[in-house]
């Protein structure tokens, strides 16, 4: 068992034919991914890496059957549309890789999203690895690297980071703990799955047996994890390093919508949160595999 | 979040058809004057900065004649706010203030919705009014595919008491305060407070809009100079480092320069970090070993290397950092040896002066760490390179050790680009390339050949030139690796050379 993606996922990538939709294409089919053809409005009939290239999500469907997911790497500006397009022909999870998509163009990825019961990573992910299945976006950039770096192991991994989503992952595996699911939640304010989404998916695959977030200061990710805790609906060892305790506070990390809840989204406050919870948060990035081992040791 | 000036956003909620009062900014006291007299009665007069509390600190008079404007405005320019020294008043008309409200659309990052906010008590932030009078307060989300009609809002509005005359008006301005979100792409629009008049007319007496970075290059009419969240004016340095970010769609260069009047040996630091969250890491990393950055810079998502020399000229060009500190998330997937190679040109042109420890963990990360200190080995200061298995905490504490021990070398020679003799010259997306056909006859390896990363480059009668078309190259099949010049250096006989203008950093 794994979250959200498995081998077995059959994925298209919109804007296959473009510089980081055709790389990253090649690192999805040499890990293992079942990538069934790609989308270029203007460029259907070509193809790329022996894939088929379409004009539109539809007719990409009735010429391969059915699509489980969608990749997008297509310009911000154009990433509505493209996530609307397959939202609307019917795909029921899509990873939206690009960075600086405007936010309210998320917000009505979302609302349609909601309308049609569609799960979202993203905007600004690297995607999901499936450690040993596959992976949907760029996690590891190479399957060299991702093969090599990434061990099969009983641990699932949230980040808002991307870089440290393979960071955390890479430094488990070389403790010798192995890794389920990598997710990279993404690094905008308003993602489709956020750490508790992630987690509670986490918390329904028998296989994972705990959880390692890379947090971040801003917002209420962090905190709504330690809802989930503190609710029951969230029962595996839970271990954090939350990234950002020297940044200056205000201005820059501050997010609009944190405001109403009071106090949230300052990095004190998501480490107490977590640990009144009784989860295990590092002060040090460098100590989480160490800390991480010896509690699941303990645990037998 | 880009954020408007109170007048800025004022103009905006005129145009949608809120109410603000009547006024205009103003530049200077004789400028304050004439706009009082416009008016007429006693005036408002507001500095223009961007902060909470204006009253507090005495950036908000009441005139009761334009001479008496003309005086206390005086007072209010040249007023220092943070970093920033107030330039503009915004002068309006003094309204008969009955009852204060509360009124926003803010994005909530929880249900990645619209959310309008408005409470029936006003004056203060909404935080505080929800812990008081959470009877008072009404939240709406709008469904963007069903967007909210104002008999819905007024609906809602009802239970906080709102009714008749009032409710028509509040219904309205909420109305409008999401078309106007949408419209501008704001990330928050407050209306705090929104104000009933003694003959009961409402009015957006102060206002607070800030406009979402990504899209603001959707709204050119709003002359937003700087797409990003600043407390202060963007400084030089941040102006230069936009051009370049601006200018170029390949990866992330994000700048912010945090200080800027401190001395040598105040432990300030020049930092590079690649990736929001290894960026924030690694931050916390020279922080624990008590230094202080003077800037925040992050170039990530497989960027040329053009891009990292550029960042790293514009780090460099910060006089009295002690020491230059680069580290990522150290596992990068994007292949490191492009940033290494940025990083070579720069720290031989700047030329640096301080110590440099730079993490270049990830793909290629053996390339990379050998590229960026053997290429600068016969630079006078230390070039330490680390890799994925060496923590954020051993290079801090590596950069920490290289400053204690560091003697300022007595000479340094300052860079000068080559002139090239028989030059073969190509433009690129953002300079241009530049063989000494020359030197290239004499040259055994050819590496510029072998070692460009596109492939674009071919012998023809012994000498490289491009495989392509000049028209192709310019248009991004050169991607500016850099190899053409870095590895022609170190292995070639020294004919190539990238220039890469960085417009407003020299001279």
């Amino acid at each position: 068992m794994s979250i959200l993606i498995d081998e077995n996922t059959r994925v298209l990538v919109q804007g296959i034919t473009g510089r980081e939709g055709m790389a990253r294409t090649k690192l999805m089919l040499e890990y293992g991914t079942k990538v069934v053809g790609g989308v270029t409005p203007g460029k259907g009939g070509q193809t790329v890496y022996n894939l088929p290239v379409f004009d539109t999500v539809e007719e990409a469907k009735e010429e391969l059957g059915d699509l489980d997911a969608s990749v997008i790497f297509v310009p911000a500006p154009l990433v509505k549309d493209a996530a609307l397009e397959a939202i609307y022909a019917g795909i029921k999870f899509l990873v939206i890789v690009p960075d600086r998509v405007p936010v309210w163009d998320v917000l009505e990825i979302a609302a349609a999203a909601e309308r049609y019961g569609v799960k979202f990573i993203g905007p600004n992910t690297l995607g999901i690895l499936s450690v040993g299945k596959a992976v949907v976006g760029m996690i590891g950039g190479r399957a060299e690297s991702a093969r090599k770096w990434f061990k099969r192991g009983n641990i699932g991994v949230t980040s808002r980071s991307g870089g440290m989503t393979s960071a955390t992952s890479y430094y488990l595996s070389q403790e010798g703990l192995g890794l389920t699911t990598i997710v990279h939640v993404g690094g905008d304010q308003v993602v489709g799955l956020p750490h508790p989404d992630i987690v509670e998916l986490f918390e329904k695959d028998p296989e994972t047996e705990a959880v390692v977030m890379f947090g971040e200061i801003g917002g209420s990710q962090e905190e709504r994890v330690a809802d989930l805790i503190e609710q029951g609906k969230f029962t595996k060892p839970l271990f954090a390093y939350i990234g950002g305790k020297s940044a200056k506070s205000g201005t820059r990390f501050s997010h609009a919508g944190a405001i109403i809840e009071g106090g949230r989204g300052t990095h004190e406050e998501k480490v107490k949160r977590l640990r009144e919870v009784g989860a295990i948060v590092v002060d040090r990035f460098n100590d989480l595999p160490k800390v991480v081992k010896e509690h699941l040791r303990k645990r037998g | 979040m880009a954020r408007l000036h109170e007048y800025q956003g004022k103009e905006l909620l005129e145009k949608v058809g809120i109410p603000v009062p009547k006024g205009r900014p103003a530049k200077s006291p004789d400028e304050v004057r004439e706009v009082a007299r416009e008016l007429g009665g006693k005036v408002m007069l507001k500095i223009q900065a961007w902060i909470t509390g204006r009253a507090g600190i005495g950036g908000i008079k009441v005139a009761d004649s334009p001479e008496e404007a003309y005086e206390v405005s005086r007072e209010l320019f040249g007023m220092e706010v943070g970093n920033f020294k107030v330039d503009t008043l915004l002068v309006e008309e003094k309204l008969d203030i009955e009852k204060e409200y509360f009124a926003s659309l803010i994005v909530d990052d929880v249900e990645g919705k619209p959310l309008i906010l408005f409470s029936s008590v006003g004056g203060t932030g909404i935080e505080e009014i929800a812990k008081k009078h959470p009877e008072k307060v009404v939240k709406i989300y709008v469904d963007l595919l069903n967007p909210i009609k104002e008999f819905e809002i007024r609906n809602k509005l009802r239970s906080v008491g709102i009714s008749g005359r009032e409710l028509l008006q509040v219904g309205g301005i909420l109305h409008k305060l999401f078309l106007l979100a949408r419209k501008y792409d704001t990330r928050s629009a407050e209306i705090n407070p929104l104000v009933k008049t003694k003959l009961g007319k409402f009015f957006a007496a102060d206002c607070r809009i800030a406009v979402d970075d990504y899209a603001v290059y959707r709204h050119p009419e709003l002359g937003i100079e700087i797409a990003r969240e600043l407390d202060r004016p963007p400084t030089e340095l941040d102006r230069i480092a936009y051009r370049v970010e601006e200018g170029d769609y390949r990866g992330t260069f994000y700048f912010i320069q945090l200080e800027q009047n401190f001395k040598k040996g105040e432990g300030y630091i020049g930092f590079h970090g690649a990736g929001g969250g290894g960026s924030m890491m690694s931050m916390d990393a020279i922080f624990n070993r008590g230094y202080k950055i003077a800037n925040f810079c992050d170039t990530s998502g497989n960027p040329p290397a053009s891009k990292v020399y550029r960042a790293a000229r514009i780090i460099l060009s910060q006089k009295n950092i002690d020491g230059y500190f680069g580290s990522g998330s150290g596992v990068a997937s994007q292949e490191q040896f492009h940033s290494a190679r940025g990083l070579v040109k720069a720290f031989r042109e700047a030329p640096l002066r301080v110590p440099a420890v730079i993490r270049l963990g990830g793909n290629s990360e053996d390339k990379a760490v050998q590229i960026l200190t053997e290429y600068t080995k016969d630079l006078p200061v230390s070039v330490e390179g680390y890799k994925k298995n060496d923590t954020p905490d051993y290079c801090a504490e590596r950069l920490d050790y290289l400053i204690k021990n560091f003697k300022p070398p007595k000479e340094v020679k300052k860079f000068a680009p080559p002139k090239p003799k028989k030059p073969y010259r190509f433009k690129t997306l953002t300079g241009e390339v530049v063989l000494d056909h020359d030197k290239c006859a004499k040259c055994e390896t050819k590496v510029c050949v072998q070692e460009c990363v596109p492939g674009i480059l071919k012998i023809e009668n012994g000498l490289p030139v491009l495989a392509i078309s000049e028209e192709e190259a310019k248009k991004g099949k050169c991607i500016e690796c850099l190899a053409c010049e870095i590895e022609c250096w170190a292995r070639g006989n020294k004919g190539g050379y990238v220039y890469l203008p960085i417009e407003g950093l020299e001279g």
